[in-house]
């Protein structure tokens, strides 16, 4: 176990640092210059010169990586050639949000689907399982960002449940923040929610056919309790690996759900920056998420391992 | 009369009609006897095997005739009625020792389920009682199996542990099918010896279900010869073995793999 | 039986409409999809405008069906950019094995680390939006997962018998890959396209959407939805029909797939 943690970590650290050297040299490889934005076009060649000596724009590349890297490490993210504020602090508060906003829609995703899998499951080719199959294949298909436009126009421009475009900080007290984003996080949770509803129903009707639920009811067990003591627990590990496979999919979502609900995120921020050119808040941003999904997909490597005995010793 | 099979009848849906896996079929089972059904893969034998222990679809197998046990008709019993029988009064092991234990779950609680089901026994006593089956079934080092995954342990040991969670609330009936098949043929033998002994010292009924005929005579008082859901012959199993009256009894002893055959034919002349 | 047919049949026959739709909005619409009628600014549903008109007077249901039009190209172009490159690479990778293969997968590994969404918005934050570079940067981002997918067919077939009396026989590798393997992947691969496809949809209209993707004056279904997003309170309309045409076609192509797949367990 011990070998193959060491090995799981160094892979962990290799992945990372080529995602770092990914989001870097695309950003280099740019043609055009960033002082011409910054200063505009009647800066003088000497403040441009100055400029370029202060980002450092003249080392070669793989100085620059270097520096990069060692700033990425200490928190030093760099300094944003649109706001001239140093990057780490222009995204402190985008951060919380769109933290917020990712754990609330797993959570939702978990609620959601776990219950609604287990019941289609139980009571398969039953009239729960028929309406819950089609009910899933609509949800399905559609994108979070549709979700999210028909969630804002029921519930906040129809039923007035909130305010569309009001920005609700974390200061305001946990439970304001976390009404505010139980909209945004249903739409990005919905569609996600849907596939593990199949997934999971799925791993439990394989589980059902399997030669030890045959023994488990010859020892006098009800169907209830075959499912509770002995499927669940061997159906859920194929859902483990799913549902982290989720969190890539839940920053994808949020990075496009936020917009439809202005919260001034990560995803908006990338948006905005993008429209910009806005380099060095760009690379952060993709440092960031990836490297959010990179740690989940690590974590749920380790659980996998945890949860079925079979690869525990290796 | 402990187990008493009249006309059984069992019958899948099929595209092409309906398929009679298992036509008419009757047999008896005494207290502590041991019998044998033999037949070809497809005669029927499982099918009988898991219509007594209430273990086929009920929504998509049609079972009819009797199967009496203490003279209650099992056939008449709602599903919770049956699962009071299930692992309590009748057992069963299965052909595939691999595939039939719960990968995630310990040996112990595997073993220690029907306790838990059938009984109020505290997490103590069950253990005690498990731990004793475990060494019935001849497990070495019971206590050290018990917390153990099913993947650590070889073929024969999980059949062995198979066999404990079978025999953990002291049933009247154990059910055997093809429990060997599957492993090799030293570990066959041992098995075959555990289960004499355990017949010999529990009194447990056991009725052996197996291709070949062979491993029945080493264990079985009587036998039955299965094919395509009939009965073609029944009765002492070395009468059986020595003058047997169908051509089918015949070619399945003729069948048998080399090793074994060589060591019957010596006794037999 | 009855139930997988009835799936993928309704599939077949939504994913005909949609595609129909889409395909007659690129040579003809109701009205000229820019024409701005100010008569009919935030027109309601009627008649006339059975999905009605945006804040410049403009025809929904014509400029919804030329941008399903345009949706419809991108994702096909998508499609044969990732499916082609996809299947050279994956074919030569499962087929032949070795340390190309190994690199290639370690490669496709790192990328998936990254939501494609947001791949995609750094491609395309470096090369600019426009239609040709959402096409572009999508097409490449599409050919590790359709590699992934055909390299698993190539080292099933790998070893099968009758790949190697063709082997045995001197038939040359070429023929072998894409004459002999090839044609028995292709339900495998006709479903991987199903999805590739709803994905395609999914992240031109995302990214269209967030202004990023396809830009005026071309439309798009993600444009138009981020037009409409702007005038919701007045006319909530405009958003309607874009929204249920790409719902409708990703439900159509995912329960054609679907369909597909279960043939291919029977």
């Amino acid at each position: 176990m011990t070998k193959t943690l060491v090995k799981r970590v160094l892979l962990l650290l290799a992945t990372l640092l080529l995602v770092t050297i990914l989001a870097f040299v695309a950003f280099s490889i740019i043609p055009g210059d960033p002082t011409s934005s910054m200063l505009g076009v009647e800066a003088t060649p000497e403040q441009i010169a100055a400029l370029r000596d202060r980002l450092g724009l003249d080392l070669p590349i793989w100085q620059r990586y270097l520096h990069w890297l060692g700033g990425l490490l200490t928190g030093d993210l760099g300094e944003s050639y649109n706001y001239g504020m140093p990057v780490a602090q222009l995204l402190a508060t985008c951060v919380t949000h769109t933290l917020t906003l990712a754990v609330l829609a797993f959570v939702l995703i978990v609620v959601i689907a776990l219950p609604l899998g287990l019941v289609a499951a139980r009571y398969e080719g039953g009239v729960v399982d028929r309406v819950l199959t089609i009910l899933n294949q609509i949800t399905m298909s559609v994108p979070n960002f549709v979700a999210g436009i028909l969630l804002v126009y029921v519930f906040g421009l129809v039923l007035r449940l909130f305010q569309p475009g009001a920005i609700v900080s974390p200061q305001t007290g946990w439970g304001p923040y976390l009404w505010y984003m139980l909209f945004p996080a249903l739409a990005v949770a919905l569609p996600r929610s849907a596939m593990t509803v199949k997934m999971l129903r799925g791993a439990i009707l394989s589980e059902l056919g399997q030669d030890y639920i045959r023994t488990a009811y010859s020892k006098g067990n009800s169907k209830s309790s075959a499912l509770w003591r002995h499927v669940l627990r061997n159906a859920m590990i194929p859902v483990v690996t799913f549902l982290a496979m989720t969190v890539a999919d839940i920053m994808a979502g949020s990075i496009v759900v936020e917009q439809v609900f202005g919260i001034p995120g990560l995803g908006k921020m990338l948006v905005t920056s993008i429209g910009n050119r806005d380099y060095p808040v760009v690379q952060a941003i993709v440092v960031l998420i990836a490297t959010v999904v990179v740690v989940c997909n690590f974590a749920a490597d380790l659980l996998y391992r945890v949860m079925d005995p079979r690869l525990r010793g290796r | 009369m402990m187990l008493q099979i009249q006309h059984l009848k069992i019958a899948f849906p099929h595209p092409k009609g309906h398929f009679e896996a298992v036509k008419d079929f009757s047999l008896s089972v005494e207290e502590g006897q041991v019998i044998g059904i033999v037949g070809e893969s497809g005669s029927g034998k499982s099918m009988t095997a898991h219509a007594i222990m209430g273990l086929l679809d009920r929504k998509s197998v049609q079972v009819s005739g009797s199967i009496r046990f203490e003279g209650v008709e099992l056939l008449d019993l709602t599903r919770t009625q049956m699962r009071s029988y299930q692992g309590k009064d009748l057992s069963i092991i299965f052909q595939e020792p691999m595939t039939s234990l719960n990968p995630t779950m310990k040996i112990g609680p595997q073993v220690e389920e029907a306790l838990r089901i059938h009984t109020k026994m505290s997490a103590k006593e069950r253990k005690a009682r498990a731990l004793e089956a475990m060494a019935l079934a001849g497990l070495p080092n019971p206590e050290q199996l018990y917390p153990q995954y099913p993947h650590q342990l070889s073929g024969g040991m999980r059949q062995r542990v198979m066999i404990a969670a079978a025999l953990v609330l002291r049933p009247k009936l154990l059910i055997a099918d093809e429990p060997t098949t599957a492993l090799d043929v030293t570990i066959q033998a041992q098995i075959l010896d555990t289960l004499k002994e355990i017949n010999r010292k529990e009194g447990i009924a056991i009725l052996f279900i197996s291709h070949d005929l062979g491993v029945i005579r080493a264990l079985c008082h009587h036998v039955v010869v299965m094919q395509q859901g009939e009965i073609v012959e029944a009765g002492d199993v070395e009468q059986v073995f020595h003058h047997p009256q169908k051509a089918y009894t015949q070619r399945l002893i003729a069948s048998r793999p080399t090793r074994t055959k060589l060591k019957a034919g010596g006794s037999h002349g | 039986m009855r139930k997988r047919n009835w799936y993928g049949r309704l599939g077949l026959v939504l994913t005909v409409l949609m595609v129909g739709f889409a395909g007659v909005g690129m040579f003809w619409t109701p009205y000229e999809p820019t024409a701005m009628v100010g008569a009919d600014k935030y027109a309601a549903p009627s008649l006339a405008h059975p999905f009605g008109c945006d804040q410049l007077g403009r025809d929904i249901l014509s400029r919804t069906m030329e941008g399903a039009g345009s949706t419809l190209m991108i994702a096909l172009a998508v499609l044969a950019i990732g499916f082609v490159a996809g299947l050279l690479i994956g074919a030569f990778c499962g087929y032949y094995g070795g340390v190309v293969d190994a690199l290639v997968m370690r490669l496709s590994d790192a990328l998936a680390a990254f939501p494609s969404i947001l791949l995609a918005l750094v491609v395309l934050a470096v090369i600019g939006p426009g239609k040709y570079n959402v096409i572009g940067a999508l097409g490449i981002l599409f050919i590790p997962s359709f590699a992934r997918l055909v390299r698993g067919e190539f080292l099933k077939y790998r070893d099968r018998d009758f790949v190697r009396s063709a082997r045995l026989m001197g038939v040359p590798n070429g023929r072998i890959l894409f004459v002999h393997i090839l044609p028995n992947t292709w339900p495998t691969l006709l479903s991987g396209l199903t999805i590739g496809f709803n994905n395609a949809v999914l992240a031109e209209a995302s990214m269209s959407y967030l202004s990023i993707g396809v830009t005026a004056p071309d439309v798009s279904l993600g444009r138009m939805l981020n037009e409409a997003q702007g005038v919701w309170s007045t006319a909530p309309w405009c958003m309607l029909c874009p929204a249920l045409v790409v719902v409708l076609t990703i439900l159509g192509v995912s329960m054609l797939g679907e369909g597909l797949r279960e043939r291919m367990a029977a």
